[in-house]
This record gives C-alpha cells, sequence and structure tokens, in this order.
C-alpha cells in the first residue's frame, strides 16, 4: 500500500476506533445506575458491542498497519495521541443527555457502516458488514427512546428537546476529516465525512420532525479531537481507564 | 448474585391461620414435587416468606452491581473489560427477572425498589464490604459468585415454579461468572509479584464476609422446619457453608494462596471442615445498617432512583407500564 493511503487509512480506523472505546466506556457508565432496570441491561449491552467494534479494530491495526498490541495502544496512550471527538468525552450526564448522544452517534455509525461496507479496503468492508449488523440494533433502541420520551409528559418532552439542542454542535463534531483524506475518496476507501455528514443530517431532521422535536440551531461543530486537542474531560477518563493496565503494563491481567 | 442467609422476618410467621384442609392439599402438592405457580392456593406466610426471599435476592443483584461496576471502567485490558461489562449487565437481567418473579405473589417492582432505598428490604451483606483494588473484582467473581451459586443452586430444586425457573437461567449464567472469575484469580496467582500481593491481601479482606455469606448457624436461627417443608428454603445455613468450603479452600490452596483462618482443616474421617466461627456480632451490625459500606450502597441506589425518576413517570405517561409478567 503507498503512503499517501496508508498514512490516512491508519488514522481513519484509529480515530474510529478511538471514538467507539470511549463511547463504549462513557455508556458503560450506566450500568449498575440506569432510570430503569432495563436501560441498564441496554446501555451495557451496546458500550459492549462498540468496546467490542474498536477492540476488532485495534486488531486490525496491528495486523495490518503494524501497531502495538491493542491493549496496549488502548490503554497506555495519552490524550494528545488520542483522536476521539468532543462528543464521546463528554461526561454522562443525565440520561436525557446520554440518550441524545447515542441517538445522535448511532444513527451516524450506522451511515457510517453503510458506505464502509461498500469500501474498497477490503478487511474494513468486512468489519463494517458485521458492526452494521450490531448498530441496527442501536439505533432502533435509541429511536423508540427518542420518540416515547417525546411522547411522555411536559417534564419528559423540555428534557429531551433540551438534550438534543446541547449534544448537536458536539454530534457535528465526529465528521472530522483526517489529513489525506482526499486519497482515501479516490481510492473509493470511505467516502468521507462530508458526504457522511450529509447523509445524516438529512435523516436526523426528517426524525426529529416526524417524533416532534424542534430542529436544534446550526451551531459550530465542536472540532479538535481528530487532531488531538480535547475537552477537560478525556484525559481524566483515560488515567481511569488505565489505571489497573499502567500498574505494571508489561504483566499479563 | 445472591445474598446468603435469609435475613430476618421469620419469627412475624403466624402459625396455622390457614384453612386446615387446603393447608394440607398444598403440603401434599409439595411433598409429590409439584411445583406451585402464581394462581395456585398457597398459604399466607408462604407467600409472604417467598416474596422477601425472592425480593432479597432481587436487591442483592441490584446492590451487588455497584461493587463491580465501579471497576468497569478500570478493567485492565479489553478481554477483562468485555467480561466484566458483559457479567455485570447479567447481574442486572437477573434482577429484572428476579422481580418479575416476586410481582406474580403480588408485591410491585415500584413496591420492592422503595423497600430497598428506604431500608425496609434487606440484600446481601456481602455487597456492604469495598471493591478496594481489581484483585477485589477477582474474588468476588470467583468466590462470591461461587458462593451465590451453592446457594442458588439449592433454590432451584424449590417449589415455587417462577422462582425456580429464574433460578435455573440465572446459575446457568453464573457458571460463566465463575468460571471468568477463576480465570482472573489464576492469572494473579500466576503473575508477578505485585499481582500476587494484591491477590492475597484481597483474599484476606474478603474471607471473614464469604463466611458469614450463608447466614448464622442453623443452630441460631428458628423456624426452619416449616419453610423447608414447604420446600422454601431447601438447605441449611451449615450445609451450604461446608459445601462452599469443600470445594473452594482446596483449589485456593492449590494456587499458593493462604487463608486467614488457622483451624480450617478437613476431618479425613467425617469430610467435614472446621474452621474458626466468624464474628456474628459483626455480621448482625452489619444487617443493622452499621457496615463498612451500607449508607453508601443505599444512597448511590437512591440517587440513581432519583435521577432517573422522571424517565419512568414520562413511560407511566406514556401508558407503557410493564405489566405484571408470568413467568
Ligand atoms: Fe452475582
Ligand atoms: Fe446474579
Ligand atoms: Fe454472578
Amino acid at each position: 500500500m503507498q503512503d499517501n493511503i496508508k498514512q490516512p487509512l491508519q488514522q481513519f480506523i484509529l480515530q474510529l476506533a478511538d471514538n467507539l472505546l470511549v463511547m463504549g466506556h462513557r455508556n458503560s457508565e450506566w450500568t449498575g445506575l440506569g432510570p430503569i432496570i432495563e436501560e441498564d441491561i441496554a446501555f451495557a449491552s451496546i458500550a459492549q458491542d462498540q468496546v467490542g467494534q474498536a477492540w476488532n479494530l485495534y486488531q486490525l491495526l496491528e495486523s495490518e498497519f503494524g501497531f502495538a498490541h491493542p491493549d496496549q495502544v488502548a490503554f497506555t496512550r495519552n490524550e494528545k495521541e488520542f483522536y476521539s471527538s468532543h462528543l464521546v468525552e463528554q461526561p454522562t450526564g443525565e440520561y436525557d443527555f446520554s440518550l441524545a448522544r447515542h441517538y445522535l452517534y448511532d444513527l451516524a455509525q450506522l451511515i457510517r457502516y453503510e458506505m464502509l461496507s461498500r469500501s474498497s479496503y477490503e478487511p474494513l468492508a468486512k468489519l463494517a458488514k458485521k458492526f452494521h449488523g450490531e448498530v441496527k440494533y442501536h439505533v432502533f433502541h435509541a429511536q423508540t427512546w427518542m420518540k416515547q420520551l417525546m411522547d411522555g409528559n411536559e417534564v419528559s418532552k423540555a428534557r429531551m428537546q433540551s438534550a438534543v439542542n446541547d449534544v448537536f454542535p458536539f454530534a457535528m463534531g465526529v465528521f472530522e476529516s483526517v489529513d489525506g483524506e482526499e486519497a482515501l475518496i479516490a481510492e473509493g476507501i470511505f467516502e468521507g465525512e462530508s458526504a457522511l455528514k450529509d447523509a445524516w443530517m438529512q435523516q436526523v431532521g426528517a426524525q426529529l420532525l416526524e417524533w416532534g422535536y424542534s430542529l436544534p440551531q446550526l451551531a459550530q461543530p465542536v472540532l479538535g479531537g481528530g487532531k488531538g486537542y480535547h475537552s477537560e474531560y478525556l484525559q481524566p477518563l483515560l488515567d481511569e481507564m488505565g489505571e489497573v493496565f499502567r500498574l505494571d503494563p508489561s504483566a499479563e491481567w | 448474585m445472591y445474598g446468603g442467609g435469609y435475613i430476618g422476618g421469620e419469627e412475624t410467621l403466624q402459625a396455622n391461620q390457614d384453612d386446615p384442609i387446603a393447608l394440607a392439599e398444598f403440603e401434599a402438592r409439595i411433598a409429590a414435587g409439584d411445583k406451585i405457580e402464581p394462581k395456585d392456593w398457597m398459604p399466607a406466610d408462604y407467600r409472604k416468606q417467598l416474596v422477601r426471599m425472592i425480593e432479597q435476592h432481587a436487591h442483592s443483584e441490584v446492590i451487588g452491581a455497584l461493587p463491580e461496576g465501579t471497576w468497569i471502567t478500570r478493567a485492565p485490558g479489553f478481554r477483562r473489560k468485555l467480561a466484566l461489562m458483559a457479567k455485570v449487565q447479567d447481574e442486572m437481567g437477573h434482577a429484572q427477572l428476579l422481580y418479575s418473579a416476586a410481582e406474580t405473589l403480588g408485591k410491585s417492582r415500584e413496591a420492592m425498589i422503595n423497600d430497598l432505598i428506604n431500608g425496609k428490604s434487606k440484600y446481601s451483606n456481602v455487597f456492604n464490604y469495598p471493591a478496594f483494588t481489581w484483585a477485589d473484582v477477582a474474588v468476588i467473581g470467583w468466590l462470591v459468585d461461587g458462593a451465590a451459586i451453592v446457594n442458588q443452586v439449592a433454590n432451584s430444586k424449590g417449589s415455587y415454579g417462577p422462582y425456580v425457573r429464574a433460578l435455573e437461567r440465572i446459575c446457568y449464567e453464573e457458571s460463566f461468572h465463575l468460571k471468568q472469575g477463576h480465570d482472573n484469580v489464576v492469572f494473579l496467582a500466576t503473575g508477578t509479584e505485585m499481582q500476587r500481593t494484591m491477590l492475597q491481601e484481597a483474599l484476606n479482606r474478603w474471607w471473614q464476609p464469604l463466611m458469614h455469606f450463608f447466614g448464622p448457624s442453623d443452630t441460631m436461627s428458628v423456624h426452619t422446619e416449616k419453610l423447608m417443608r414447604w420446600k422454601v428454603k431447601m438447605a441449611s445455613n451449615d450445609d451450604m457453608r461446608q459445601q462452599f468450603i469443600s470445594m473452594y479452600v482446596p483449589k485456593i490452596w492449590e494456587l499458593g494462596l493462604t487463608l486467614p483462618d488457622n483451624e480450617l482443616k478437613r476431618n479425613p474421617l467425617t469430610g467435614k471442615w472446621a474452621f474458626a466461627d466468624p464474628d456474628w456480632n459483626l455480621f448482625f451490625e452489619v444487617i443493622k445498617g452499621n457496615g463498612p459500606l451500607n449508607k453508601e450502597r443505599l444512597a448511590v441506589r437512591r440517587t440513581a432512583e432519583e435521577r432517573g425518576r422522571w424517565v419512568r413517570e414520562a413511560l407511566l405517561k406514556a401508558d407503557m407500564k410493564y405489566t405484571v409478567p408470568f413467568a
């Protein structure tokens, strides 16, 4: 593989994996603390899919791009070397925030995997097909709850609308192109963040309106995560995630 | 996971206020190995004791998710992280199954959870102890779940249909928890000096709570005959404790670990194990709410309930309240 493709491709995969790992980590924080037991279970299951997908992608980076062992890559880097978006590193917050984030993020993932399942880079297309099957259920879950809380009472309506407004600028920030993306587009590896974002905006807009939400103001997307610039929330999350592993990274855990 | 010990309440059982003919039929069915179903006639004490027991079990799953749950975000490496997420998720699934089983006896999930957070109903004492290090998670996964399985396998032979069916599924899942806990312990036991020390210290901390797990000696508890005849209580506390010790102590020693009890010894003639009597005053203090973490565990649970109330209220409004299951 030529360098002008290899570089952006590995960065693209790393960014995807980092987003999934941090998102899964955040979603797992609901385990045992959800508003009803069924939601504990749902968030725990989504979190497992996301962490599992991240693991698969780090494995791909190890086998095809010469990266270190997935545990080393995931559990020992600091924030400057992490490329997750601001959306996923935001604290779990209340259930309304978590649900709005879950909906906006997983819908983007669903479309991303649809695109990637047609990728000319076979190993990624294969994984994307598998992940797509998992994310379908995440989106279905998110949609069910987004809709039923908008159909609930005045409090739940107000809370959900304001959560969507709060999350939206962060959600628009997950579409952050890697340097050299043009080469990926030219090679048919990925259709590009901008095409993905357009498709996402269309679906989100139609669905929110259908359920009775007002569309949030178009604000500036919160970008920078993909370049290693993060909010104050990421480093503490990484410290926590690596706390045990870093006691002795050469030990077998 | 499950709390052992049938905590409290037996003294309030009223004897013989049921219709003697119905009672005789009921007891004959149980003696014949029939399962009792929600719509069947049952003595008031049977219903009361089962609700208490299943509810305590469900609460133990919910509270039991807390000590391990806080380690999900810190689990070292993908394999452990995913396994722990799945395990704690299972425990919440057990709570769901058990609340449904208890609801068939006429008490709503909401009422049970209210009684948990206002301190009226109990949960297993073992969850009032802290998980200080990653090794505590390993010990919990292997030995607390191991103890729970002894208890749950016994109860799965009981007489109340919905509880028995829930337990069969729970026991199946628990066998994976046990494997995974054991694997975690083995890695630490055969790992670096630091890992071994961490494990030994955790084991020292958990031994007494594990000895307390099955509840006080049978010589100290009352009214168990009727509950055993009705197949509500299926094994004596002392028998379960013996079973646990004989299953796990040899395995612990094989790993080169020690236990903080010099009296632990198997009598080769009887096969029975001798062990130091754990501090029962401490056990009763923890039940009363004076354990190291009772207040914190309930506070966490109460906060979770309060933060989630708006969601449950919105569901009620949307007429999507969960219905009483047939389990
Ligand atoms: Fe358990
Ligand atoms: Fe359990
Ligand atoms: Fe378990």
